[in-house]
């Protein structure tokens, strides 16, 4: 086998570890379901009508369709959480202090994570979107921009992946690892998530503009339900990007420099 | 000449902030002999294991393991040695089945192989039974022989045993004594460290004795046993005053005024005790109990440090 043979089938073997762990102790990844879930019920049910009303013509169908995209940015950033308490824990087990004393590709252990993240993400948000079409939510999207949708989401959610795991090697025990998820996970609150950006005061306003789940959310929702993209698609895509390699870079880094005791 | 050495250091030093740990380690292990490191906790035993482990950079000193730089080769190193720690290696979540397969896994065995090779295991060192089972439910014990079965996965040719006994039960303790022989009889090379005289003698051909950092001693059992002492008889009195006139009559031995004991080396012979006793007797020195201690760990210290050594508890 060739090295990237090999790299391939050792994140594959971590891959079916990480799965395996998902299977065994359950509760973090239907954590990181249930938030969302809870999320949509109290804001379509609770604040529903009030916050549609605030809307206005904006809103299409029923606030549920123009709430569900900003929600299924937030399951990615409650994942997340679960993937940094989850590689927090991890490291401080002596099996990892064992990878590190073998002959296998060094990144495996990280990139196996990245993908049992990637893959529960995604389940969660396919559960989240059935929960939402059972809740009213009803999309105008072609298959083309349903792809387009897995598309924008898979990159979101390696993002937030990479960084999760940067977060969850940075801290010390898993509840800070929990903190430092904290802020992508509040971080969609002032975004276009839940309401226009342009209803919002001019200082939260240029704030929520400017970071980078609005362009996110806006795509997702354009796609979705048909509001205009502009050039939210590109922003987004960019932020992705960037995201992405800072918390890759920050994670080879915090994982090299690792010391077991 | 390296090819001769399983492993070789020169001139290790590794220090934590400003604490010094290793202070200039000079070490050779000839291939398919049995090392033992021994050493109180603290001394820098893990320290050492966790640089030819390639988890630690080392301060300075040339480092190989099987004729490989640790700095320069890591990756061939890892390929030649397979590690056992002091803390449990193995994956809680999966059963001790799984987690022979995640190793053979990532040997990249082929399928086949790496089944036969893990059911070889799980019947050698006795976890058949238990082979199914999450880890989480494995005792002390279990854990220590899946922990070492699944070093043993990939067939390495230098092993290193961070404390394979520490906080095992005594029949445990034997058990992986009995696994750890064996494995010195198939010819691979293996570092082991470890607090306990008797397990050092119990294993291996050669000893390095460790104490703050620097190597005091090394040679065969034997070697290191004649420079040791025969142990210490422990006299305890009932009261202060006696304590401290046989202290005076006895010389400077180490007394412990809390416990109204005085240690005297002895040899181990009769001789020596029935002079002592005498000696006792002469000097009509009111002594409650007498209780004879064979030679441990302070003992060596002692012999080959000149100064007692009190064994401090370190996390590191």
């Amino acid at each position: 086998m060739s090295i990237s043979a090999y790299a391939l089938h050792d994140s594959a073997t971590m891959l079916r570890r990480d799965l395996r762990h998902a299977v065994r102790y359950p509760m973090l990844a239907i954590g990181g379901l249930l938030v969302p879930v809870f999320l949509l019920l109290i804001f379509v049910g609770v604040f529903g009508n009030t916050l549609r009303a605030g809307l206005g013509a904006s809103a299409g169908g029923g606030y549920i369709d123009y709430l569900t995209p900003g929600i299924l940015v937030m399951t990615a950033g409650a994942s997340a959480a679960a993937t940094a308490i989850n590689v927090c824990i991890d490291m401080n087990e002596g099996i990892v202090a064992r990878f590190r004393t073998m002959a296998i590709t060094r990144t495996s252990v990280l990139t196996g994570q990245v993908f049992g993240s990637l893959t529960r993400t995604l389940i969660s948000a396919v559960l989240l979107v059935a929960v939402a079409i059972g809740l009213g939510f009803r999309a105008s999207a072609s298959p083309l921009e349903w792809l387009a949708v897995a598309g924008m989401f898979a990159m979101l959610t390696l993002a937030m992946t990479w960084l999760a795991i940067a977060f969850g090697l940075t801290a010390k025990t898993p509840a800070g690892a929990n903190s430092l998820s904290l802020i992508p996970q509040f971080l969609p609150f002032i975004s276009s998530a839940f309401v226009p950006t342009a209803s919002m005061p001019a200082g939260v306003r240029w704030f929520a503009e400017n970071q980078p789940f609005t362009p996110i959310i806006n795509t997702l929702r354009g796609l979705l339900i048909g509001t205009p993209i502009g050039n939210s698609a590109i922003i987004a895509v960019a932020w992705c990007l960037v995201l992405m390699t800072a918390g890759y870079v920050w994670s080879r880094a915090r994982y090299n420099r690792y010391v077991t005791r | 000449m390296s090819a001769r050495f399983a492993v070789q250091i020169t001139g290790l030093r590794k220090s934590f902030g400003d604490k010094l740990v290793l202070d200039g380690i000079d070490m050779a292990i000839v291939e398919g002999t049995v090392f033992a490191l021994l050493g109180p906790n603290g001394a820098g035993k893990t320290t050492t294991v966790q640089i030819l482990s390639t988890l630690l950079r080392a301060d300075a000193g040339d480092i190989r393991v099987a004729g490989f730089d640790v700095n320069r080769e890591p990756q061939k190193v890892r390929d030649a040695i397979g590690v056992t720690g002091q803390f449990s290696a193995v994956d809680y979540l999966l059963t001790g089945r799984e987690n022979l397969l995640l190793m053979a896994d990532l040997h990249h065995l082929d399928r086949a192989a790496g089944r036969r090779r893990v059911d070889e295991l799980l019947a050698q060192f006795d976890l058949v039974d238990a082979a199914g089972q999450m880890v989480m439910k494995y005792s002390g014990g279990m854990r220590r022989r899946l922990d070492l079965a699944m070093t043993l996965i990939g067939n390495p040719r230098i092993i290193y045993l961070d404390e394979p006994t520490t906080g095992l039960d005594p029949r445990s303790r034997h058990t992986m004594w009995q696994i750890i022989r064996e494995l010195t009889a198939t010819g691979v090379t293996v570092l082991l460290t470890t607090q306990n005289l008797d397990e050092a003698d119990e294993l291996a051909g050669r000893i390095a004795v460790l104490d703050q950092g620097r190597l005091v001693a090394e040679g065969t059992p034997d070697e290191l046993k004649r420079r040791v002492p025969g142990g210490r008889v422990r006299l305890h009195f009932r009261e202060a005053g006696a304590l401290g006139e046989a202290a005076r009559v006895l010389g400077h031995e180490s007394r412990d005024t809390e416990a109204l004991t005085l240690d005297v080396p002895t040899d181990g012979t009769p001789q020596s005790l029935r002079s002592l006793l005498e000696r006792l007797d002469e000097a009509a020195l009111n002594v409650e109990t007498v209780t004879v201690q064979t030679p441990d760990l302070d003992d060596v210290f002692f012999a080959l440090t000149g100064t007692t050594h009190r064994v401090v508890e370190v996390s590191a």
